[in-house]
């Protein structure tokens, strides 16, 4: 393995990662390396909007290889995540082929076998990605498609190549950084938890979060930045919200505090803005109540 | 500075303890672990930490298995004389506090009193329709016998995608690929529909004191449900209610029903305990059916609604779960009794919430809540 697609260390992991604007703790660096090191997925379930696939972008821009994404859905199947023919065009050869007499006699095997070459093969995502590989191989929510698939997947994860039967198999040269996403809307297969490495991402602690801002939302001033932090940071322990925000909801709202001319967080401005923290309506009443309280203190 | 063979022992050693404290630690997670721990290298200040986050990440997969982790890597680590200082708690110890119907009953609770004796005075009632709480362990092993002649389908959902069929709208391209196979010919006009895809089902069974009757009779019935719309496509999720929400989709993939009840029984920690009903529902909807689970699904929930304390918080959190749900039944035992009327406070709070409230304390009304459960 070439030195650019792994970490020497956890501690390089923060560093790289850091340098694309993804500050994440050592845990989850450790992690990270691991992963690259072991040549195994890395699993990653948390709440919404703690940045499970802002890592996976991450990575890509820190190793410097493509990122390729599949996103997971109820009935996807193995035509959308890995390859499919291209028909019309497999039709429209034969109609050249027959056009020019091409199609006749010893020549018909040949025409035959050329219908099945690699120009036809529509690549899709874990394919592309075994292509392409060095790359990051993104699998989003895969607790929302189906079991099959999840067997299917381990199939490929497990020995990095793909079989077509036209076509012969296909393998990585090196296998790709491949990162899974989890919502938890229903528990994976074993199997395929246990040829991953788990991490759960939680909301970070202020000082990141802080940090996070800053990089992510570098025109935000520092002293808004701290402010509105704090603020989230206390919804989500002292408030009972239907969803508590995100870190991406903490970026929107202080770059929507920060379009508006905001230097210091007050009632007015946070109550106008409220829509990019909060999407539930009783959130907001609730969220508003609080501010009042926080603000006023 | 040990050598090398004793710190895979001592690493081996915390895996064990680890599986001894509930987490499903295999061989090859283990393997995992020690190779991890080569990687990151043991030795320097920020050796412990590095195990920590490799150990997390090699020997667990759910969010209750670090818990776990934590609580095992405290004991197994921190302790200075090199042997744990205490042991760390056993995860689930199953809570055997009794459901009180009496100890709990302080102002406010007059409501709840009355249910009791209502419920008392109509069991001689409930015996002629062979309530499932006041029966015998033979016949008990009859109705499992019985179970098997419930028949459940799965409710369907149309989907974005569509299919050839007899009737609906015109497939315009397989029409006139059809004739272009003719040359042109006029062929037949195809038909498309779009596809019909199983619904998830989501089974929410209260297993408080006050349920403690209809437990047995509602986990088989969940068996049943379980089996039959999986081979059918269709996906059951069961979790049980009580003082703490319990996963048991996968106990109950068993094909067997004793084996499945046995597993469902051992991994529920909260049998026959008390009720916090509204605090469990919140956690469901918090962890689990917001995040997608209930999204577009039926959710069946069979408690009788008996809430200790604040009733408020279990309409509000029955009515988050219609939110996102397709459909809530509610199934509540009492409802079939002579005499019945909703009129217990929980009951009451969920009720505008709720979209079929059926009775559920014979078989023939389990037979009839598949049939509402397949219609939904």
């Amino acid at each position: 393995m070439t030195a650019s697609t792994r970490f020497d260390s956890p501690a390089d992991a923060v560093a790289r990662l850091g340098a694309t604007g993804y500050l994440c703790d050592d845990d989850l660096a450790t992690v990270a390396f691991l992963g690259l090191a072991m040549q195994r997925p890395l699993l990653l379930e948390g709440e919404p909007g703690t940045g499970k696939t802002a890592l996976a972008e991450a990575l890509a821009a820190a190793l410097d290889v493509p990122l390729v994404r599949l996103q997971c859905y109820e009935g996807i199947d193995a035509t959308q995540a890995l390859y499919d023919w291209d028909f019309p065009r497999q039709v429209l050869h034969l109609r050249a082929l027959e056009a020019t007499g091409g199609a006749t006699g010893a020549n018909l095997e040949e025409a035959e076998k050329s219908l099945y070459d690699e120009r036809f093969l529509l690549a899709r995502p874990v394919l592309t990605a075994l292509q392409q590989s060095p790359a990051v191989l993104l699998v989003d929510e895969i607790d929302r498609a189906d079991d099959e698939f999840e067997a299917f997947l381990l199939e490929v994860l497990s020995t990095y190549q793909v079989s077509i039967p036209e076509l012969g198999t296909i393998k990585a040269a090196t296998p790709p950084v491949v990162v899974l996403t989890s919502n938890r809307t229903r528990e994976l297969h074993d199997a395929l938890k246990r040829r991953c490495l788990y991490h759960w991402i939680d909301h970070p602690g202020l000082e990141r979060e802080v940090a996070i801002v800053r990089s992510r939302a570098p025109e935000v001033s520092a002293s808004l930045a701290a402010q509105v932090v704090g603020v989230v940071q206390r919804l989500r322990t002292g408030t009972e919200l239907e969803k508590p925000p995100g870190v991406a909801e903490t970026l929107d709202w202080a770059r929507a505090l920060h379009y508006l001319g905001t230097t210091d967080l007050d009632l007015e401005s946070s109550s106008r803005t409220l829509g990019a923290l909060v999407k539930y309506r009783e959130d907001a009443d609730r969220v508003k109540h609080a501010l009042d309280n926080m603000l006023r203190a | 500075m040990a050598t090398a063979h004793e710190i895979d022992e001592v690493l081996l050693a915390f895996t064990r303890a680890l599986r001894a404290a509930g987490v499903p630690v295999t061989h090859d997670r283990s393997a995992g672990f020690l190779e991890a721990t080569a990687l990151v290298g043991l030795d320097g200040p920020a050796g412990q930490q590095l195990t920590y986050a490799a150990g997390r990440a090699t020997l667990c997969s759910t969010p209750d298995d670090l818990v776990r982790y934590d609580q095992v890597f405290a004991a197994f680590f921190d302790a200075r004389d090199g042997l744990p200082r205490e042991r760390p708690a056993p995860p689930s110890r199953p809570v055997t506090s009794q459901m009180s119907l009496d100890e709990g009953a302080g102002e406010g609770d007059e409501g709840a009193d009355d249910d009791v004796v209502r419920a008392l005075a109509s069991d001689v009632e409930v015996l002629r329709h062979r309530d499932l709480a006041t029966m015998t362990a033979a016949e008990k092993h009859h109705l499992a016998a019985m179970f098997a002649t419930l028949r459940p389908r799965p409710p369907l959902r149309r989907t974005v995608r569509q299919e050839p069929w007899r009737r609906g709208r015109v497939d315009a391209a397989r029409t006139l690929r059809a004739s272009m196979r003719r040359h042109g010919e006029p062929a037949r006009i195809e038909w498309r529909h779009r596809r019909l895809r199983p619904r998830r089902v989501v089974l929410l069974v209260d297993v408080s004191g006050s349920m403690s009757g209809y437990a047995d009779a509602l986990l088989r019935l969940a068996h049943t449900m379980t089996q039959a719309l999986t081979t059918r496509g269709g996906r059951v999720e069961t979790f049980t209610v009580g003082t703490r929400l319990t996963h048991l989709t996968r106990a109950l993939r068993s094909r067997d029903a004793e084996r499945a009840l046995v597993a469902a029984g051992s991994a529920v920690p909260d049998w026959s305990g008390g009720t916090r009903l509204g605090e469990t529902l919140k956690v469901f909807t918090d962890r689990w059916g917001r995040r997608g689970m209930a999204r577009g699904a039926v959710v069946v929930v069979f408690s009788d609604g008996w809430e200790r304390g604040d009733c408020t918080q279990l309409g509000e959190q029955v009515r988050r779960l219609r939110a996102v749900a397709h459909r809530v039944v509610w199934v509540n035992p009492h409802r079939g009794k002579a005499g019945y009327e909703p009129v217990q406070q929980g009951i009451l709070a969920v009720l505008p919430h709720v979209d079929d409230l059926v009775a559920g304390h014979t078989l023939a009304t389990y037979a009839e809540l598949v049939e509402v459960v397949a219609r939904a």
